[in-house]
């Protein structure tokens, strides 16, 4: 009887681990449970950093060749360890490995999995808040077998550590396998990147930013505020901007603090995406614009003359 | 060669739900009902391969009747057969995949491709299982994919890059947005579609039990999100709207 927590790696351990080990430790607590962590990757970057979330033991895989997820290397060394500690609850992270790391494993163990939750709770039993769909709807979930798996979707917590000390870390050894698959090259965004689904401030751009010449307006913004660059489907789809970068409801889901969407009149399609940001501030020359109804502070105006204004103003408070 | 599409049919993304009255699911009685926008993406990779390479597209669903106009679009974008699994309507994810699965073994095909998500329980996990029940090798999110001989090129999209992956057939991959644009049926595709077959198969056919089927984890209730914005115009010249804009995201909400 235990609950099992995967952390994710890139290099580092990626902030969606910590979230999903403090998760992880509240479930362990209410349930009278024991916390134990899984590795995978190349050696384990400082196990003191995971101090404070009540993680008794890491069990670490520790290989060269774990250095890059594949269902191959990765599903067989968790779902053995679950199996070995007799695992009652499983976390891991509603990443874009992590989700699919998660499924994996769900399927070997043949046991339930609520993917990409907000919200976990314990009650006798494992019990999820998640979005369903696209997120127009949240849905109360209970599983009722054992085990129970989840993944937490990132972004969405705020870890708060207390006085447990550092885990006992066990390092396993890594069997010689055979992956059928085979990671051939690995392309990262420029170092300094920020990621939407893990960005706390997102500026956005829709058809209003005219054609994709215009996005230096919106980047200015960006750097001053130190957000990541989103986009709504019109740009998307009109060719002006990479897929990567859309919100809604095929795209991404974002959870900024702060989210400013420029030019964007604010379809269903996007609120699916927009909807848990804490604040979010409209800047449209339409007054009649839907984005004005679902915003908390807007502006009429076009935005190649508010943005500039905008970024202007907040390098000046901030220096 | 041989490839399977999973696909699923879901309310439009443009829906806007309500609370049934039973508190846990919501009210179905206005929606549209369309194929799973990234399962369009998974259709669309199948046919180019059909055409470039020369293969036989099935495309493979399991839900009520109504699924078969759904299957039938997919007919139309160029599909040669399709196939709905009845029986598994009430399956959660687990069960749905172990049908999909037993559906799959009997065609065995060389190639499986699925949307990376269907947009109405998000569930998201539905493909991986299918794999790793098949014991084919898998990747999800994928925004290219190339063959060459019995070999799989693909792009897998992960936060903030991508990782080009190989994989030998036969395989899954979930298919994410940006892999191709999604043809729209022209009238002679449609006319040729309505003469296509759509084979029907229960899940006792394909030896699944109601054990196999049985869901161990139940929605309680579901709610529509907190829309509390506070909509608030800020007036004035555009220089005041931008100053009062930046004092109350420092002073009262005390975000910058």
């Amino acid at each position: 009887m235990s609950v099992l927590v995967i952390l994710e790696q890139r290099g580092e351990l990626k902030p969606c681990a910590f979230e999903a080990a403090w998760a992880a430790g509240r479930i362990a607590r209410a349930a009278g449970m024991p916390l134990h962590a899984v590795y995978l990757g190349p050696a384990l970057p400082g196990a003191e950093q995971l101090s404070g979330l009540g993680i008794a033991v890491v069990h670490a895989f520790e290989d060269a060749s774990l250095a890059h997820y594949t269902s191959d290397a990765y599903v067989p060394l968790v779902t053995g360890l679950a199996r070995e500690l007799n695992a009652t609850v499983l976390i891991g992270s509603a990443s874009a490995l992590g989700k699919e790391l998660c499924a994996s494993v769900a399927a070997q163990l043949d046991v339930e999995l609520a993917q990409d939750v907000l919200e976990l709770g314990w009650d006798a039993g494992l019990t999820a808040r998640k979005p369903i769909y696209a997120g127009k709807v949240l849905a109360d979930l209970r599983v009722s077998s054992v085990p129970a798996m989840a993944s937490l979707r990132p972004n969405v917590v705020a870890v708060v550590r207390d006085e447990s000390p550092v885990p006992e870390i066990v390092r396993h050894p890594v069997p010689a396998s055979a992956p059928r698959i085979a990671v051939k090259e690995v392309t990262q965004a420029p170092p300094g990147t920020i990621e939407l689904t893990e960005a706390k401030r997102v500026v956005s751009g829709g058809r209003g930013i005219m054609g994709p010449e215009n996005w230096p307006v919106l980047k200015s913004l960006c750097d001053a505020l130190g957000a990541a660059l989103g986009a709504s489907r019109a740009a998307v789809d009109a060719g002006w901007i990479h897929h990567s970068h859309q919100v809604g409801q095929t795209g991404k889901v974002v959870s900024p603090d702060l989210y400013v969407a420029c030019g964007i009149s604010g379809a269903i399609q996007h609120q699916a995406g927009m909807r848990p940001a804490r604040i979010i501030v409209a800047i449209n020359k339409d007054a009649q614009a839907n984005i004005f109804n679902v915003c908390d502070y807007g502006i009429v105006g076009d935005l190649f003359e508010i943005v500039p204004l905008l970024t202007e103003e907040i390098r000046k408070v901030q220096s | 060669m041989k490839v399977a599409v999973l696909m699923k049919r879901v309310p439009d993304t443009a829906s806007v739900f309500a609370v049934a009255a039973d508190g846990k699911s919501v009210e179905t009685g206005g929606l549209k009902y369309v194929m799973s926008p990234y399962d369009e993406h998974a259709v669309e990779e199948a046919i180019r391969l059909k055409e470039q390479a020369g293969a036989e597209v099935i495309v493979l669903s399991a839900g009520p009747p109504e699924t078969k106009e759904t299957l039938r679009s997919a007919l139309a974008m160029g599909a040669d057969a399709a196939m709905l699994v009845t029986g598994a309507e009430n399956a959660g994810p687990r069960g749905l995949a172990k049908a999909l699965a037993a559906a799959l073994k009997r065609m065995a095909p060389d190639l499986v491709i699925a949307g990376k998500q269907a947009v109405d329980d998000d569930a998201s996990q539905v493909p991986e299982r299918v794999a790793e029940l098949l014991g084919i090798p898998h990747a999800s999110v994928i925004t290219r994919f190339a063959l060459s001989g019995s070999v799989a090129t693909v792009d897998r999209e992960i936060e903030g890059g991508s990782y080009t992956l190989e994989v030998p057939l036969p395989a899954l991959f979930t298919t994410q947005k940006g892999i191709n644009t999604p043809r729209y049926p022209t009238l002679p595709n449609i006319m040729k579609a309505k003469k296509k077959e759509i084979t029907e198969v229960g899940v006792a056919e394909l030896g699944l039990g109601a054990g196999d089927l049985a869901a161990g984890m139940a929605i309680e209730s579901v709610s529509l999100p907190r829309q509390t914005r506070l909509k608030k115009i800020i007036e004035g010249e555009p220089a005041e709207k931008v100053r009062e804009l930046v004092r109350v995201l420092r002073e009262t909400e005390k975000i910058l």
